[in-house]
């Protein structure tokens, strides 16, 4: 009996041993590529090209002179990115919420199918309507301008569904009633009242929404043809071309200097980011 | 009294209105219009009228039939999204079944969720063109890395081989999901009820026996979720292709969303045909849609109903027996 009790305990710490070693390991391999690619920021390119290091070197400032000799304006990706992401999601977070509260706390004929219709239309990839979205544009005079980038996210039915979900969840009617028999308008209460009990289903989805937008490279691809309207994805598809070749240095720097803001607010919101994920529905 | 007559209804038609016109302007509108263009013979950089062709289907048979490219471009989305799924569920799975083995007790969870998700939050972009020159030839850090592992003599050249441009990029895929599916998991376990688990281990179940027979099971809605989602997400996949090798060696690792672009916008400026590709990807991210529709209905409501049918199915039988007996 005791026999077997301790091979169960050595089997158990053995398979413990094993779990916190894939564990770890697979930490590495998140890890190592941004490793490699902030330390290689650093280094030469003949540096680069004699070995792997992953102790930095002091190539830094010569590294970022080729980067920005060369068309890369990481500044003015960054504030163009900052503002296409900051007006999108602020479109997103106000007018889902919005939405979300017209269908939760009225009572209106067609409530049941317009969120039949937000499920359906839920899954509809940006990648189907880019060809007419982009004679459109092109007819308005809109290509090479935010507009098109930012307008849409006023509509994004998952955010609306997640809203919805959150609202059932927790807005009781009384609060909305006793603000009506207090004088207040259904504008103002929505502003004034739901918007800041909704505050913490808004800021995670603001993160998302966020994110998603300054990664996105496909529409501002296809739109912005204008230098100086680049965002940070297509800055960084530049790194790729002829320019660079044989600059791996610069483009390590370009790279990093891409990625820095991200894991900057990563590090920063990862409690509230890991958190939202597991609520679900953030996958693109 | 008066105020139970006001009515408010209408504030759910003025509240969801920007959504709705959004949705129409910048949607619908354009979805139309793309299903459009893929009737038309629209090519070139001048926009001309809509002119729709003798034979409206011409566009879509072309690309079925005649276009060797554009089914290569389906099939190897199709492969790259098989290659990053499967290995990307089970290695979920599996640290959802470590993570959530109360036995285990793994320390550290929250450290090891924020670095495994990490990938997810960067730029494709940026991960695209590191990948790129994280295997570059003939000197490049993984290549340096083998060589001092004693893998290799001489640097490989990764890139120009079909197969492994291919794992690459499945890899990149797996890499940047693989957590954020894990996470998801884990949440789905934690919401499991915790009696089933207690009674489990009351009957003598161990960890292998409780996770295939009761936390499987329990996952089932959000697998699918998570199955149909990643389907419409990997459908869509262009980022890292396009950046990581721009589909080659030889459109071995060209996507569907990556042929549509290069049609209508790398210069040839081919409107219809990009359109009508749009069109077909429509259609298959309309059918999955429909199935997480049918998956995330109102479950309570399909229960309610069908419950009441038991009920009145009974009802009837016992009337019936009644009635027999007398």
């Amino acid at each position: 009996m005791e026999k077997i009790k301790s091979t169960g305990n050595v089997n158990r710490k053995l398979t413990k041993t094993i779990v916190y070693i894939v564990c770890i390991l697979l930490a590495l391999l998140s890890i190592l590529p941004f490793w490699i690619m902030f330390v290689n920021a650093t280094r030469s390119t003949p540096e680069i090209q004699s070995g792997l290091s992953l102790l930095p070197s002091s190539h830094m400032m010569s590294n970022l002179r080729v980067l920005l000799d060369k068309s890369f304006d990481p500044l003015q990706g960054f504030m163009n990115s900052f503002i296409i992401s900051s007006a999108a999601t602020l479109c997103t977070v106000y007018f889902s919420s919005l939405t979300a509260y017209g269908i939760v706390a009225y009572d209106w004929k067609l409530r049941g199918p317009f969120f039949t219709f937000i499920l359906c239309v839920m899954m509809i990839p940006a990648q189907a309507s880019a060809i007419g979205f982009y004679q459109f544009m092109y007819k308005l005079h809109w290509t090479n301008s935010f507009l098109p980038l930012i307008l849409p996210a006023i509509a994004a039915p998952a955010v609306v569904f997640f809203m919805r979900q959150y609202l059932l969840a927790t807005l009781s009617l009384e609060i909305v009633e006793a603000a009506r028999v207090d004088g207040s308008g259904e504008f103002k209460t929505f502003n004034r009242i739901i918007l800041p009990l909704m505050m913490p289903a808004v800021a995670t989805q603001a993160i998302f929404a966020f994110v998603a937008n300054w990664n996105n490279l496909f529409m501002p691809l296809i739109l912005l043809t204008q230098k100086e309207k680049y965002t940070m994805p297509i800055m960084v598809s530049l790194l790729r071309g002829d320019i660079y070749k044989t600059e791996f240095g610069s483009i390590y720097m370009g790279l990093a200097l891409t990625a820095l803001p991200l894991f900057v607010v990563y590090f920063l919101l990862s409690r509230y980011i890991i958190a939202g994920v597991a609520l679900g529905g953030v996958k693109e | 009294m008066r105020r139970k007559g006001v009515s408010y209804s209408k504030y759910g038609y003025i509240f969801t209105l920007p959504f709705v016109l959004a949705f129409l302007i910048f949607s619908l509108y354009p979805i139309v219009y793309t299903a459009v263009i893929g009737f038309t013979d629209m090519k070139g950089l001048i926009p001309k009228p809509i002119h729709i062709m003798d034979n409206p289907f011409q566009n879509f048979k072309d690309l079925l039939f005649d276009n060797p490219t554009f089914i290569k471009s389906l099939t190897n989305t199709g492969l790259l999204w098989v290659l990053n799924f499967v290995p990307q569920m089970l290695l979920a799975l599996l640290l959802t079944a470590w993570f959530t083995n109360k036995r285990m007790n793994i320390k550290g969870q929250g450290a090891f969720k924020v670095l495994l998700y990490m990938p997810n939050i960067i730029t494709a972009s940026t991960i695209a063109i590191l990948f790129n020159s994280l295997f570059a030839y003939p000197m490049g850090p993984i290549n340096s890395l083998f060589e001092m592992l004693g893998w290799s003599d001489a640097p490989i050249f990764f890139l120009q081989d079909k197969t492994t441009a291919r794992g690459i990029v499945a890899f990149i895929q797996f890499w940047m999901w693989y957590g954020n599916t894990m996470i998801v998991l884990i949440a789905g376990v934690m919401g499991i009820n915790p009696a089933l688990f207690e009674s489990a281990a009351i009957d003598g179940a161990n960890g292998v026996q409780t996770f295939f027979r009761i936390t499987l099971p329990s996952l089932r809605t959000i697998l699918l979720f998570t199955l149909i989602t990643s389907m419409v997400g990997g459908l869509t996949m262009f980022d890292i292709p396009q950046l990581f090798l721009a589909g080659g060696p030889d459109d071995s690792t060209m996507t569907t969303s990556m042929f549509i672009y290069g049609q209508a916008f790398k210069g040839s400026y081919m409107y219809n045909r990009a359109a009508a590709a749009s069109m077909i990807m429509f259609l298959i991210t309309a059918v999955l849609s429909s199935l997480l529709f049918f998956l995330m209905r109102d479950r309570d409501a399909a229960r309610l109903k069908k419950a009441e049918k038991m009920k009145r199915r009974a009802a009837r039988s016992a009337q019936a027996t009644t009635a027999r007996e007398v």
